[in-house]
Order: structure tokens, then sequence, then C-alpha cells
């Protein structure tokens, strides 16, 4: 019983206590570069989630087998190789998705939220937990990737996922800027501010000084050395 | 050869400053909120990244021009590509440790943080979805890091204007750097159309 209390709360720690974009700041690029819209927020969430959870399994068998050495080339390997089958399956069933994605299809290979958590959790639990995990840490990047998409694509298109909305247009425009690179920074901070905000009302630390904690590299980092984050275990 | 230079001045402008690497392509996000506190890491980690950036170009070409195109293994481009960094990334700190200590000293501590950094990955996937030829490709990924080093030293020069402000308690630290980077991505907005308007 105990047991199934504990992977509930692995499953649901990542939707929003240690939600991996707005509380450990991981993954920024493709959450910047992706959320001009909800269908691309959506695809965007959806690839990551398969490759992490894939990552996170396959990682969590092999832990053992895998020396302590040469873990991170490891991790990219097998990461790299699940991002390949997801890049064809996308090419292949879903090439709207693909043309939306770009290049940040790819890119998810080395997206910090996947090897933070391979690093950082699979590679010290069993595969349940390790799946627990994926699966929240994926709807938790989703639903914040998405939450974006929609105040972008609101506020800099007047539609949402695609349709258009009745208020914008005939009484005042859409601001573009939102959907500007400018506009995802300022959305992102706010989004950011906001989730602080919220956790400090609760008396939890805010959110990781530029994520540089969550990060794999922090321990060789030589600014992430100094600014230590507060705690979010 | 007027025409060749030209163009690839217009790939080289275009990579520093409309399609910035970081402020208009949101690649290597990471280092540039991390690592851009004060001005000499932030000089010593772009540094870094447009030698690793030249370097992975240099050896990603050739292996996807002759080794993945011709024997039609292009789906590979990723997998391949991302070892090919995390090996040369490595073999350039062994190297500088052992014949180029100086050199290690300032950029040595930089290397671990690049091979993550998907600025590397991303130029080099970026020049083969252009099919650029090599010349091309060298010239994005010198001026996609020389954009990178751009950014990053004007971005320093704000965040230590911004160490002793007075700012409202929820937005203190990420929130505050993140619409400053807004408002440093809007300035490059204005450069919009420049480059074409000089190099067409």
């Amino acid at each position: 019983m105990t047991e199934r209390v504990s992977y509930l709360r692995e499953l649901t720690k990542g939707f929003l206590r240690e939600n991996p974009t707005l509380r450990l700041v991981l993954g920024t690029c493709p959450t910047l570069a992706i959320s001009i819209s909800v269908t691309g927020a959506l695809g965007m969430g959806a690839a990551a989630t398969a490759v992490l959870l894939c990552s996170n399994v396959v990682i969590s068998a092999l832990r053992s087998v895998i020396p302590d050495k040469v873990r991170i080339p490891a991790y990219i390997t097998i990461i790299a190789g699940l991002v390949t089958v997801v890049q064809l399956l996308v090419k292949a069933f879903l090439p709207a998705i693909d043309a939306a994605l770009g290049i940040y299809l790819p890119l998810i290979t080395v997206n910090c939220i996947i090897l933070g958590r391979a690093d950082g959790y699979a590679n010290s639990h069993n595969i349940p937990a390790a799946a627990c995990d994926a699966l929240g840490m994926g709807v938790g990047f989703t639903g914040a990737l998405c939450l974006m998409g929609a105040v972008r694509e609101v506020l800099g298109a007047g539609s949402f996922a695609g349709h258009s909305l009745p208020f914008w247009g005939t009484t005042v425009s859409p601001i573009l800027i939102f959907l500007l690179p400018p506009g995802g920074f300022f959305v992102y901070g706010l989004l950011i501010a906001v989730a602080n905000r919220i956790s400090q009302k609760k008396g939890k630390p805010t959110a990781e000084e530029a994520g540089c904690a969550g990060c794999v590299c922090a321990a060789s980092c030589p600014d992430g050395k100094k600014n230590k984050g507060g705690d979010t275990a | 050869m007027i025409h060749i230079t030209k163009e690839l001045a217009a790939i080289f402008f275009t990579a520093v400053l409309t399609q910035n690497f970081v402020l208009a392509k949101f690649l290597g996000i990471c280092p540039f909120l991390g690592v851009s506190k004060k001005l000499h890491t932030a000089v010593g980690m772009s540094l870094a990244v447009i030698f690793v950036m030249a370097l992975a170009t240099c050896a990603t070409y050739p292996i996807n021009k002759y080794l993945l195109e011709t024997n039609g293994l292009t789906f590979l481009q990723t997998l391949v590509f991302i070892l090919v960094i995390a090996a040369l990334v490595q073999l350039v700190e062994i190297a500088l440790k052992r014949f180029l200590k100086p050199l290690y000293r300032s950029l040595g501590i930089y290397l671990p943080l690049i091979t993550t950094n998907c600025a590397v990955l991303g130029v080099v996937l970026l020049n083969v979805t252009r099919q650029y030829t090599f010349a091309q490709a060298m010239v994005n990924s010198v001026g996609g890091g020389a954009g990178f080093l751009l950014a990053m030293v004007l971005f320093a020069g704000v965040r230590s204007r911004m160490e002793h402000d007075d700012i409202p308690k929820a937005l203190r630290g990420l929130p505050s750097t993140l619409i400053a980077a807004s408002l440093v991505a809007l300035s490059f907005l204005g450069l919009g159309g420049v480059v074409e308007k000089i190099f067409a």
C-alpha cells in the first residue's frame, strides 16, 4: 500500500510541485521557441514526453550495467536513438507537426529535462518509479508549454489552436509582439513570477536561479557552484 | 568572387544580428541565463562556444556528406552528430590540457558544459537542413558563435546594472532576468531587414 502511494507521489510531483518548466526551469530552449501556438506546444510536449518515458525506462533498466564514468555519453546515445525513432514517426504520420517543430524536434536530444531526469532520477530508481517520474514530468512540461502557447497565441495571433477568436479583429487587433522572440521571454518571465508568488504564499522556495541546480552540468559549471538554488526535493 | 563574398557576408551578419542564435532562435538559453552574471565568464563561455561550433561543423560536414548521404543513412544524423560533438569536446579538452595550458585554464572549464548546449547541435542541424556548402556552413557556425558572444556580452552588462535594483519580491531572480532578456531581444528586432538591404 505504501508503495502505491509513493508511486502516485512520483507521478504527481511533476505536475505542479516540481514542474520542470516553471519550478525547475529546465528545457527553456524549446519552451521559448515552440510556444507560439497551442498545437505546436502540444506536439512538442507529446514528443518530449514519449522520449522521456522511453529513456527513463531504458536507463533505469540498464542502471546496473552502465559504468559510472561513461554514464553521460551512454545516456546521450540512448536518448539520441529514441529521438531518431520519434522523429521518423512524426515525419511519417504527422508532417504538419514536423513542419511546426523544425530543428527543435531533433534538438529534444539535448533537452536538459531528459538528461536531467536520466542522471538525477532514473539511474537510482527502479523501472516503475522511473516511468511514473517521466510521465509526471512529461505532463508538467506539456501543460506549462500549452499554457504559454495559449497565452502567446491568444494575445499575439488572436486565435486558439488555429481557431480565430471573436473578440479580436473587430474591436482590437492582436498584439503581434507576443508571437515574436521578445514576447516569449516576457511571457515566460511573468509565468515564473506567478509560480514564484504562489509558492511564496505557501512558504516554499522560489524557482531555481537560472535552473542551474537541475542542470546535469552544474557540478562543472563555474557559476553553478556559487549560486546553489533552493531545494525542491 | 564578389557574389560569393557577398553571400557569405550576408550569412554571417544574419547569424549575428537578425537571426541571433540566442535572442531570435532560442538556442543556448541555459548558458545565456546561467553564465551571464559576470562579463569575464560570459566572454570565456562564448569563446569556447565559437571554438566548438567551428570544430563541430568541420568534423560533421564531411561525415554527413561522404558517409551518411552517400550511403542513404541521413536518418542517423542526430545520433551521429551528437556523438561526434561529445567525442570532439572530450578530445579538445584532453588536447588543451596537455599542450595548451594557458588556453585550457581560460576555456577548459566551459568545455564540459558545451556538449549538451543546444546551440552547437542546432548549428550543425541548421547547416544540414539549409544544405549549405562547406564555406557557407563554416561562416554560419562562426557567425552564430559571434552572435552568441554579442548577446552574452550585452546581457552581462544589463545584468550587472540590475544587480542592485529594488525589484518586487515575486520578480526577483529569474523573472526579472527573463524580462530583461525580452528587452534585449526587442532591441535586436529593430535590426530586421538591415542585412537583406545591405547585401541583397
